[in-house]
């Protein structure tokens, strides 16, 4: 029996929406759960999901169409069913109000009007039964179905959203709820398995994550793997070669003018399996943490070389730590890099995130290719940006997109410590006090200014040894700046 | 095996306690020259004679006493309620003296005292007559309560009651007097009190169901197993003591729970039943537990609103396929 689809309520607030893109064509076949169209709403985009199998016979409404909640927009029925009634009916729009105040009732019927769904169909125009059930744009958990939704356009009001907050997402679209709603045995479950709820989309109600959502997952996880090995085993070489014929990658240049621009790399099978158990040992980014001390009297040395040269521009240590990690980043881009879920992101600049203290909280401004950058270019840069971040004048593209960040305590007194990494980057720097400190040079105790460093790094990109060569490179360099030339 | 009624298998129980030990005596408005309201004291004036079968006065405080009394000197008093909402004029006996003696007595006072009769709702006799009170006698230490829910589980349960040593509150239900099923013919079969029974296996919810819930839950699984969902229902057949274990272990295998009463939800059976399950079972539940109950309202009278008032098939089946995301 054909059915009519109903312009779906996929937010609390929404009055109508605009059918940003079909995602099957007349004629092809649906089956439930398949994602039916991209539906932009007043909040962000989703998808309408096919509650119920057939073809779809019709499209009422094309893309790029704004109409309001319960306006018929497409027929589902058999591929040689007669639609003509429910064409007509459709086009003489009796139905909107009825079905958009049965929508109403059951959004708010349910118990988490929030996200909650609802596309209708009306079998025969008769009786309103739920067929399609409208969802957050998911990630590519199961590696089908959603390649378009993690394409999809968002709107001009996300936009401006994804810049005021920090981007921690790349190609996977995002949750619009914030919170996720997952059932106990599911979470126990997903633990287990160690599966990112985030990444998930729950098929109960108002979206809840429930066992069999997680089974689909584990099943998934296995069939791709095997998949994915049958399909690379060929290739590999030949990537290797390419890879070695080819020294330079190549990077794209992202969206955001002001953003690094990067190369994206899939992530292999090992590294999957390391980020899924790593995070499951520690939050969502496991952190792990290299300390190194560092003999600081030869950048004392050229600080007050420096400033003693131009009196105007007085350059402080951390000026100096920036441009150092900077070079070090441009020459260890295994640190210089995100974990995207998917890919790891390597990116060519190393635009670093410098953490300053302001009242009630902090805010990391940043400089932007700084290896590229004089001392004193850098310096100008961060006091400019730390008396605006005070003022709380930065604008969002002054604060977002860091590849790489560095967090100094040292102006405090404390010797060492730990910072948290911000994601998605990958390493984040905690600079401690200079301090002069007796330390043994060829057999004799001598005093030398000391400085203690701790990266914290995301061990789903940067393994212990990838992190310690950083580090090794960034103090060699502290301790003979000259090699920076 | 016999296949009897539920009303058969208890006047069974009572013959054969009777005849077994001579401290067992039944007392209760009309039990004796009356037979029982609903007849389940059938022929036994005749079979044992009046002091072992005795007809009490209209006065349900009274006759609770006196057997409290007599479970105190040793006697094994039965005593029947015309129906359970009656015993509420005793409440005082039951709650007061019969749970509270062991304890207060330091252990010099056993009270092996078996209350019966009737509980919850029956046909078109309103709100008065129609209250399942098994919450509120659950609700005391010191009180067993069973809930038979078949014909052997019946007779079984009511011959392990009448030799316990504990005061038992023993809830039949009326609608269930004429059920049929078998019966061991064994004369000393009984069923230990304080174990649950699953009464059908299955893997993708379950119900939890007792006394006049049961029978319907086994039905809803009948159609369910249709609809290609296999239902798991058991009956805890025993309330006070609880065997949570066999509940919990279903919960784990399913992940999802159903409880059917026909008493009113607040502070019932099913909410002590959710909260354990809660409490033991939080990582293993998929769903919310979910409650089917009796209406949160008086019982009505009319016999379409009682009929809404109570839990259905229907309502059961509902239930499972929402807690299964169906």
């Amino acid at each position: 029996m054909a059915t009519q689809v109903v312009m779906p309520k996929l937010s609390p607030t929404m009055e109508e929406g605009q059918l940003a893109r079909w995602l099957k064509n007349e004629g092809d076949k649906v089956s439930v759960g398949e994602p039916l169209a991209e539906i932009d709403t007043d909040k962000a985009t989703m998808e309408a999901q096919a509650l119920t199998s057939g073809v779809l016979r019709k499209i009422l409404v094309p893309a790029g169409e704004t109409v309001p909640l319960g306006q018929i927009i497409a027929i589902i029925g058999e591929p040689d069913e007669d639609i003509s009634g429910l064409v007509a009916q459709a086009e003489s729009d009796a139905a909107p109000a009825a079905n958009k105040q049965q929508i109403e009732e059951r959004v708010e019927a349910g118990q988490d009007g929030a996200q909650k769904e609802l596309a209708q169909v009306v079998p025969g125009g008769a009786r309103t039964q739920e067929t399609i059930e409208g969802q957050p744009l998911k990630g590519d958990v199961g590696g089908q179905a959603t390649t378009g939704a993690a394409q999809a356009q968002t709107t001009a009001s996300d936009k401006a959203q994804a810049t005021a907050t920090q981007p921690t997402d790349g190609g996977n679209g995002q949750r619009t709820g914030g919170r996720v709603v997952v059932s106990p045995l599911a979470a126990r479950m997903a633990a287990d398995a160690g599966i990112n709820l985030q990444t998930l989309a729950g098929s109960g109600p108002g979206g809840r994550i429930v066992k069999r959502d997680i089974e689909a997952a584990i099943k998934e996880g296995q069939q791709r793997p095997q998949a994915q090995a049958q399909a690379q085993a060929q290739p590999e070489q030949r990537a290797v070669e390419t890879r070695a014929q080819q020294p330079a990658p190549q990077f794209q240049q992202p969206a955001a003018a002001s953003a690094s621009p990067y190369r994206d790399e899939p992530v292999s099978t090992m590294r999957a399996t390391i980020a899924r158990r790593l995070a499951t040992s520690i939050g969502p980014v496991p952190h792990f943490f290299l300390t190194t001390e560092i003999e600081m009297d030869k950048v004392a040395d050229l600080r007050q070389q420096i400033n003693e040269s131009d009196k105007e521009n007085k350059v402080s240590v951390n000026d100096i730590i920036i441009k150092v990690a900077a070079v070090a980043l441009v020459r260890h881009s295994q640190v210089n890099a995100s974990f995207q879920d998917k890919v790891v992101r390597y990116y060519e600049r190393a635009d670093i995130g410098v953490a300053v203290a302001i009242e009630d909280g902090l805010i990391t401004p940043v400089v932007r290719a700084a290896e590229t950058k004089t001392i004193g270019q850098i310096s100008r840069e961060v006091r400019a940006l730390a008396e605006r971040a005070r003022a709380r004048k930065l604008q969002p593209e002054e604060y977002t997109g860091a590849t790489f960040s560095i967090s100094n305590l040292g102006m405090f007194g404390i010797d060492e410590f730990t910072a948290v990494i911000n994601p998605p980057e990958g390493a984040i720097l905690a600079v401690g006090a200079m301090q002069p400190k007796p330390v043994v040079r060829d057999g004799q105790i001598v005093v030398r200014q000391m400085m203690r460093v701790t990266m914290s790094c995301d061990h789903r990109v940067i393994d212990g040894a990838t992190g310690a060569k950083f580090l090794q490179t960034f103090k060699q360099l502290l301790e003979n700046p000259l090699l920076m030339l | 095996m016999a296949v009897i009624t539920i009303r058969e298998a208890l006047n069974q129980a009572l013959r054969e306690e009777l005849e077994r030990d001579e401290n067992v005596f039944l007392m209760g408005e009309e039990v004796g020259a009356y037979q029982g309201a609903y007849k389940v004291s059938k022929g036994l004036l005749e079979e044992f004679g009046e002091k072992r079968v005795i007809d009490s006065p209209i006065t349900e405080l009274g006759f609770a006493g006196l057997g409290v009394g007599a479970a105190m000197v040793g006697l094994r008093p039965v005593i029947e309620f015309m129906t359970f909402n009656f015993s509420i004029l005793a409440t005082d006996q039951i709650i007061n003296s019969a749970a509270k003696m062991l304890y207060m007595s330091g252990g010099q006072f056993k009270i092996p005292i078996v209350f019966r009769g009737p509980n919850g709702s029956a046909y078109q006799v309103s709100s008065q007559h129609s209250q399942a009170l098994e919450s509120w006698y659950a609700h005391f230490p010191g009180i067993k309560v069973v809930m038979p829910s078949t014909p052997a589980d019946a007779k079984g349960l009511l011959k392990s009651a009448i030799r316990d040593d504990d005061p038992v509150i023993f809830l039949e239900q009326e609608r269930m007097y004429g059920l049929k099923g078998e019966v061991p013919d064994d004369g000393d079969f009984t069923i230990p009190l304080g174990v649950a029974e699953v009464k059908r296996e299955g893997t993708d919810a379950t119900i939890v169901a007792r006394s006049l819930t049961v029978p319907l839950a086994l039905k809803a699984a009948e159609e369910l197993e249709k609809q290609g969902v296999s239902v798991e229902v058991i009956d805890p057949r025993t309330i006070r003591p609880l065997d949570i274990e066999t509940i919990i272990k279903s919960v784990q295998k399913t992940n999802r729970v159903v409880i059917a009463e026909e008493s009113h939800p607040f502070c019932g059976v099913g909410a002590e039943l959710s909260a354990q399950i809660m409490e033991r079972a939080f990582d293993y539940l998929d769903a919310p537990v979910k409650r089917i109950s009796g209406a949160d309202a008086p019982m009505p009278y009319a016999k379409n609103l009682e009929k809404l008032a109570l839990p259905d098939i229907e309502r059961i089946i509902a239930a499972v396929r929402e807690v299964a995301y169906l």
